[in-house]
């Protein structure tokens, strides 16, 4: 297991370099660059930006500076949020990133696996609808809206929860924004555990243990839950991907200081470095998470070790 | 059984912050303040949201007083030369860093050495430029930076000389640009004195914390020569790039001051919080810009049919809803240093239906009618507001012959296009650096790099050069408004709207005056329960 561990985590190192090379040459030939804002800045003050930058090399200068800075653990400067470098930027951001996403992915998964198997044991009855509409509701509302309208209901009418910030980081001002973050993960969950345990509800190997006579709550645990976490695992990974990299709108909302939204506004303030030092930490978090879903997976199907 | 004491601990959580919160409120200011700082450092920054945080804990020569005039500042006095080049400023005694070291003449000197040098790449370095070699050291042609017009005659004076007579140079001098550095810190950490762990203060207020993301606090300064009149003891500026959710931590009472609010909220604002929403005239123009060398847009009589077929009076009170004043001329109703009548085409004042069958007639005597129309391009940058406005005037336009091309991109793409050229119609704004005319006339002078649209007139760029020769502020007000008038009688560009400030501020609230320059320096503010 650990040598499969090891050579997937070298091969690991061409998909980063050339994740980082596309993304470092796609923003370079996209229009527009760091220094065009609102008003156009004169020429030599722009010179001055640009030699301090090292934008007035060539792209392959550019390109090798670069990289010779990453393999040296150097991420550049941000061009925007000047007074960090890039690095110090992703260090403060990621503890909150990490915890916002963590929490809502383990209190995402519970709900979720726990509202599946209760909705597939109840299945077509009361339960199971009324599952059904909690986790629609988590579907079809987007998050910017679902956040609003928590914050007005909760912060604004009610006034039980922050409406944002994190100033004191006490644990109410996460309410909110992990509800918002889990509720449509929760809500993928619970169907995929839906269907996956009714699916092993109806197959032999349960039918003989209920025949013999075994208590339904036994039959649960024992024998239809692990066959029926299988197509859950296989999206726990991409999940909490998704949980760890899509946390931009729910950042913003509620004003967060993690990283989720500096990859996208930095993409749009063509902040060169930064953009680039949030694609190689989120292409090393995606190759990091896959590979432990696969070594998840490999455990819960013991098939799966010897293929 | 484990889930009831984790409740507990939850709840008591939620207690002692709120408890916190609470014992804290008394004289702490919540300010929602945009977007991230890009830094703290004066000769870095560029924009208002940096702006309100660097000037609470710098100040300069002068400063701004509650309705944002300038006042004497860390000088407590100054002469000017009869030929209004050379200033001299003496520093008060009581001028000292929050770490106890007395403000000194080099830190000045070596504060506007550093803006000037080009390795500094200090973005607002041409609001300087003023001063005497300071644009021929920031572009390079000058090396040794003590060329500089800035000078230390002893410890406390402080000897400015000029390029030109400059009017507006006593109002410069409040820009972030024009700050001290702590000279006996920065020859010690360099670039890191304004790292947290490093940074002192010569201002009201002193930087304590800074969370990218969340929020940046600042403490009162005991040092400042002014503190027994500062009323706050912390400020917290919030970083929320999210208006909409920022309106709801207004009213969920976790801001005491908004600096910005989505304008379609203004109807709730106004009905559920009377009076807390400040709309106010500022000192900036929301224009669109027409690419002179179009081959399409060079007859004048296109320009003119373009201009007043605009109906300027809806686009405040009702595209928008918060009430911008309709724009015919090019500066800024307020504006200082500008004596004399506004700007206003007689065409302003008469009726709508009659400025569109004029509109009509000269696209017509262009060549242009409903079945041969002028297509435009119209570019603007990706928002809800400019793509409310641009679609508005795309329907008028259709009245008079010309069909509309939309056309939306991001801010750097817009931007990178208007300055290469590439448009035929595009949407811009100037909001003013200074308050003087000359910072929104200098714009349209040819070879100007905000110059967009290319709009060239020697009469007008004679008019301006005059202008700054002139000492006399009537006679050069007089010169600028008869360049002003050449400009906007050529339709060299289509002034919108004057801009508005837009703050909500809370009734515990007091101190904060509005002003044309939008700038409430925490000093005078103070916060009751």
């Amino acid at each position: 297991m650990l040598g499969y561990a090891f050579r997937r985590v070298l091969s690991a190192l061409p998909i980063a370099l050339i994740a980082i090379t596309i993304a470092f040459f796609i923003l370079r030939l996209a229009p527009g660059g760091p220094f065009d804002g609102e008003r156009a800045l004169p020429p030599d003050v722009l010179a001055n930006l640009r030699a301090h930058y090292n934008l007035d090399q060539p792209i392959w200068v550019q390109y090798f500076i670069y990289v010779k800075g990453v393999l040296t653990g150097d991420l550049g400067p941000s061009m925007v949020v000047e007074d960090f470098t890039v690095s110090q930027l992703i260090a403060i951001g990621l503890p909150f990133t990490l915890m916002l996403g963590l929490t809502a992915f383990v209190s995402a998964t519970a709900i979720g696996m726990l509202a599946g198997v209760v909705a597939a044991v109840n299945q077509n009855k009361w339960p199971d609808y009324a599952l059904v509409l909690i986790v629609m509701l988590g579907v079809v509302i987007p998050n910017f809206l679902m956040g609003g309208l928590l914050q007005l209901v909760f912060g604004v009418y009610l006034k039980w929860l922050p409406a944002g910030g994190w100033v004191n980081g006490s644990l109410p001002h996460l309410v909110l924004p992990v509800t918002v973050l889990a509720w449509p993960h929760a809500a993928r969950i619970s169907r995929l555990m839906r269907g996956s345990m009714i699916e092993v509800l109806g197959t032999n190997f349960i039918r003989t243990a209920k025949s013999k006579g075994i208590g339904e709550r036994l039959m649960l645990t024992r024998h239809a839950l692990k066959p029926a976490l299988i197509p859950v695992v296989s999206y726990l990974g991409p999940g909490l991907s998704y949980l760890l990299t899509g946390s931009l709108v729910v950042e913003n909302i509620f004003g967060l200081p993690g990283i989720g939204k500096y990859f996208v506004t930095a993409a749009l303030n063509r902040d060169y470095g930064l953009v680039l030092g949030t694609t190689i930490f989120y292409v090393a978090l995606i190759l990091v998470l896959n590979l432990l879903v696969d070594l998840l997976y490999a455990w819960l199907d013991p098939r799966v070790r010897f293929r | 059984m484990k889930f009831i004491p984790a409740l507990k601990a939850i709840a008591l959580a939620g207690a002692f912050s709120l408890a916190l919160g609470g014992a804290a409120s008394a004289a702490t200011l919540h300010m929602h303040n945009g977007g991230e700082p890009g830094s703290i450092d004066p000769h870095k920054v560029s924009g208002d949201w940096e702006n309100r945080v660097v000037g609470d804990y710098l100040e300069g020569l002068m400063t701004e007083d509650e309705n944002a005039e300038a006042i004497l500042g860390q000088a407590a006095s100054y002469t000017v030369s009869e030929d209004g080049l050379v200033y001299t400023f003496k520093l008060r005694d009581d001028a000292v860093w929050s770490d106890g070291e007395p403000v000194v003449a080099h830190d000045f000197v070596a504060a506007f050495q550093r803006l000037m040098d080009p390795a500094t790449a200090a973005e607002y370095a041409y609001l300087q430029y003023p001063i005497k070699n300071a644009a021929a050291i920031n572009g390079g042609d000058i090396t040794d930076l003590n060329e500089l017009g800035v000078k230390e005659i002893d410890e406390k004076t402080v000897e400015i000389t000029l390029e030109n007579p400059t009017p507006f140079f006593l109002q410069a001098l409040t820009h972030y640009t024009a700050y001290p550095i702590p000279t006996h810190l920065f020859d010690e950490v360099g670039d890191s004195w304004t790292k947290m762990e490093n940074i002192v203060a010569n201002g009201p207020f002193k930087l304590v914390e800074w969370l990218p993301g969340s929020h940046l606090k600042s403490v009162r300064n005991e040092t400042y020569y002014d503190a027994a009149n500062v009323s706050l003891d912390e400020v917290y500026y919030y970083i929320q790039d999210d208006l909409q959710a920022a309106l709801q931590r207004y009213r969920s009472g976790e801001f005491d001051i908004m600096t910005d609010f989505p304008s379609d909220q203004y109807g709730l604002l106004e009905s559920q919080y009377p009076g807390e929403a400040r709309v106010d005239p500022f000192l900036g123009v929301y224009y669109y810009v027409m690419n002179q060398d179009n081959p399409k847009l060079q007859d004048v009589n296109v320009r003119k049919a373009l201009s007043i077929a605009i109906n300027r009076k809806v686009i405040g009170p009702d595209i928008l809803g918060t009430g911008e004043l309709p724009a015919y001329g090019w500066v800024p109703p307020g504006a200082a240093n500008y004596e004399g009548e506004t700007y206003n085409p007689a065409w302003a004042d008469q009726d709508y239906g009659e400025r569109v069958a004029e509109a009509k007639a000269l696209m017509e005597a262009a060549g242009y009618t409903a079945d041969t129309p002028l297509t435009l391009q119209l570019r603007y940058n990706t928002n809800d507001n400019h793509q409310r406005i641009a679609v508005a005037v795309a329907a008028m336009w259709k009245e008079i012959g010309v069909n509309v091309e939309l056309f939306n991109s991001e801010v750097a793409v817009h931007y990178d296009a208007l300055r290469a050229g590439d448009f035929e119609i595009g949407r811009a704004g100037w909001l003013m650096d200074y308050n003087d005319p000359i910072n929104m006339l200098d714009l349209l002078k040819t070879g100007v790099d905000n110059n967009y649209g290319r709009y060239s007139n020697a009469e007008y760029d004679a008019l301006l050069d005059q202008s700054n020769a002139t000492l006399d502020l009537v006679e050069r007000a007089g010169l600028m408004h008869q360049a002003e008038a050449i400009a906007m009688d050529e339709f060299g560009v289509i002034p919108i709207y004057y801009y508005v400030a837009k703050n909500v501020v809370s009734p515990k609230i007091s101190g904060f005056v509005d002003n044309a320059a939008d700038i409430h320096r925490n000093r005078w503010i103070s916060k009751s329960e």
